[in-house]
């Protein structure tokens, strides 16, 4: 199977904005906060449909966050939409004191998050989100894999009673297999099972770590792939259990090395005296190269090769 | 809601001084000059203008204040306590390890609504609340306290011109002028002035008032006529360290601590201004 026939679904931004106009139909007290961002958000059938629902405050991401913990405090239910590079670094501070500390309900949503802007540059990439939010108390972190599991994390973000911040990319998803499991914050998703090597990814790395299993099956090498989209709170069981299961265990994010969802699993399995061969699969300690996202995966080694091969040189094979 | 007179708030005033010193003291710790430079202020607005009490605090059409300089969370708690949302004796914990009177405003104490202290927030914060009311269409107002020296973070700019887009004349913001930050005069450490102008180039009404004058204090944030749509900024000049004669206008009573002494002169010269004040309210008294 190639990665080319997976690429059947939307992109998560679609979805986002589907999901969100359904449920805004519904519930009133549903707002959109956003920073002169609403068409990179795929926003615009939703201020078409619910101009009353949208609330802009134009290039101004400091003033987004906080103006939305206010309308939180005051009983709105908020999606903070802005692209991750500015959501998670302007308005950082807003994010701890306003939102997280204060303990206002607001979902903030990253978009074009990780590399998605591709080509244009560092300045618009978000490699540093989840290393600085996994430090600030009260917030979960939650990564959506495929449209499925956008879909789910809206529907549940809706009804969510504390800070969250969801990200995800521009470019339309596989469409992952589907195990029945219902999704649930904090309950990681195993996309398929193996016993040789694990691969621990998160969002948009979880289809190029799903078809390096399925490059590895044609080498009769078995991989499981484990979606864990919520990076925080971390599901620690399903780490352990992966690393007790198989030889190997790979992470896979869209992040910084540093920070990010390897070196949460790292923590989880040194803390519990579970040695394996482990590596983090991530962006290095560097402007991030010049591509598309695409290409800057590849240039990494998230691509199923890349990945593939990974697995291959961490089990001695 | 109870009106007081000019004279009584005159005299809260003064005892509030005297409890943010009293709990300064006894934390060893706090942010002595802008707590004294603002009492008035929050005195007016707590006993005059808010619709809130301890029994109205979870009510949707509560009014709100948000207290954006968040350091000067002293008057705020003494003002609180008075105002019957906790025992004063709480004060006694006042940044004690494990109290929740934290140095700056927090949620855990009933009666605030928002975690302050970073500068640049409250404006924001409360535009959002106002424009929450707007929304729903609903009575109540949302009032916040700034620092001066709090207007060169940029957060502020971007709030100031979307209350004015967004037409919140519901929105109150009060600038505790006193013209000094931590490092010295506000013109001297990177001029915001003219004040004024800048927010009315903004979209805002704005008006001065003298904020250690218990009756322009009232006078201005009754007024509850419509502003064509444009949020209100009052500038209150007001004196770093009010009431304390070696502690006005001097930057060092920032975040100064009375030594002992210097706390027993601070009380004597608050307990002479209380009984002038007794005196000349007995005699108002007397002579209706």
């Amino acid at each position: 199977m190639t990665i080319n026939k997976l690429y059947t679904g939307k992109p998560n931004l679609e979805v986002f904005s589907e999901t969100l106009i359904k449920l805004a139909r519904k519930n009133r007290n549903i707002l959109v906060v956003t920073s002169d961002s609403r068409g990179s958000g795929k926003l615009n059938p939703f201020a078409e449909q619910l101009p009353e629902q949208i609330v802009e405050v134009g290039i101004a991401e400091q003033n987004l966050v906080g103006v939305s913990a206010g309308l939180a405090s005051a009983g709105k239910k908020v999606f903070a939409v802005s692209p991750a590079c500015f959501l998670t670094a302007r308005s950082l501070e807003q994010i701890k004191n306003d939102v997280a500390y204060s303990d206002m309900p607001v979902v903030l949503v990253g978009i074009s998050a990780g590399v998605s802007y591709g080509a244009l540059g560092s300045t618009h990439h978000s490699t540093h989100d989840v290393a600085v939010l996994r430090a600030i108390p009260n917030i979960d972190i939650v990564i959506p894999a495929d449209n499925f599991e956008t879909e789910q994390v809206i529907l549940a973000a809706s009804e969510w009673k504390k800070p969250a911040y969801i990200k995800f990319g521009k470019k339309a998803m596989p469409l992952l297999p589907h195990t029945g499991d219902e999704f649930k914050i904090g309950k990681a998703r195993i996309i398929c099972e193996g016993k040789d090597v694990a691969f621990i990814a998160c969002g948009e790395t979880v289809a190029p770590a799903y078809e390096a299993a399925r490059l590895l099956e044609e080498k009769e090498i078995s991989a499981e792939v484990i979606s864990m989209h919520t990076v925080k709170p971390l599901d620690q069981e399903a780490v352990l259990n992966a690393a007790i299961k198989c030889k190997v265990l790979i992470t896979v994010e869209e992040h910084s090395i540093h920070g990010g969802l390897g070196e949460a699993c790292a923590s989880i399995l040194m803390q519990k005296n579970i040695n394996l061969p482990f590596q983090i699969v991530g962006f290095p300690d560097e402007d991030t190269v010049t591509g598309s996202q695409t290409e800057i995966f590849e240039s990494y080694g998230i691509s199923g090769k890349g990945l593939a091969e990974k697995a291959i040189k961490l089990l001695h094979l | 809601m109870k009106k007081h007179t000019d004279p009584e708030l005159q005299i809260k005033s003064v005892l509030y001084r005297m409890n943010i010193l009293k709990y300064i003291k006894m934390a060893n710790a706090g942010h002595t000059g802008g707590s004294l430079s603002c009492t008035d202020i929050l005195n007016v607005l707590y006993n005059d203008i808010l619709n809130v009490s301890p029994k109205t605090i979870s009510d949707n059409n509560r009014d709100r204040y948000i207290q954006s300089k968040g350091h000067s969370v002293e008057a705020l708690y003494v003002v609180l306590a008075d105002k019957g949302f906790f025992p004063e004796s709480d004060l006694e914990s006042l940044c004690k390890n494990q109290s929740k009177y934290v140095g700056h405003p927090t949620r855990k104490v009933n009666g605030i609504e928002f975690n302050t202290g970073a500068l640049g927030h409250g404006l924001p914060i409360s535009a959002g609340i106002a424009l929450a009311a707007k929304m729903d269409n609903a009575p109540y107002k949302v009032y916040t306290l700034l620092g001066d020296g709090e207007l060169a973070e940029g957060s502020n700019w971007e709030a100031a011109m979307m209350a004015a887009h967004y037409k919140l004349d519901n929105l109150v913001a009060i600038l505790d002028h006193n013209s000094l930050q931590i490092t010295g005069l506000n013109r001297e450490v990177c001029s915001p002035y003219p004040i004024d102008e800048k927010f009315k180039a903004f979209g805002w009404e704005v008006k001065e008032v003298d904020g250690n004058d218990i009756q322009q204090l009232r006078k201005v944030l009754a007024d509850n006529s419509k502003k064509g749509g444009k949020p209100s900024f009052i500038i209150a000049n007001t004196t770093k360290g009010k009431g304390v004669s070696f502690m006005e206008n001097e930057k060092k009573w920032h975040h100064g601590v009375p030594s002992d002494e210097q706390y027993d002169l601070a009380f004597k010269e608050l307990n002479s201004e209380l009984v002038n004040l007794l005196n000349n309210n007995t005699k108002v008294t007397n002579t209706n």
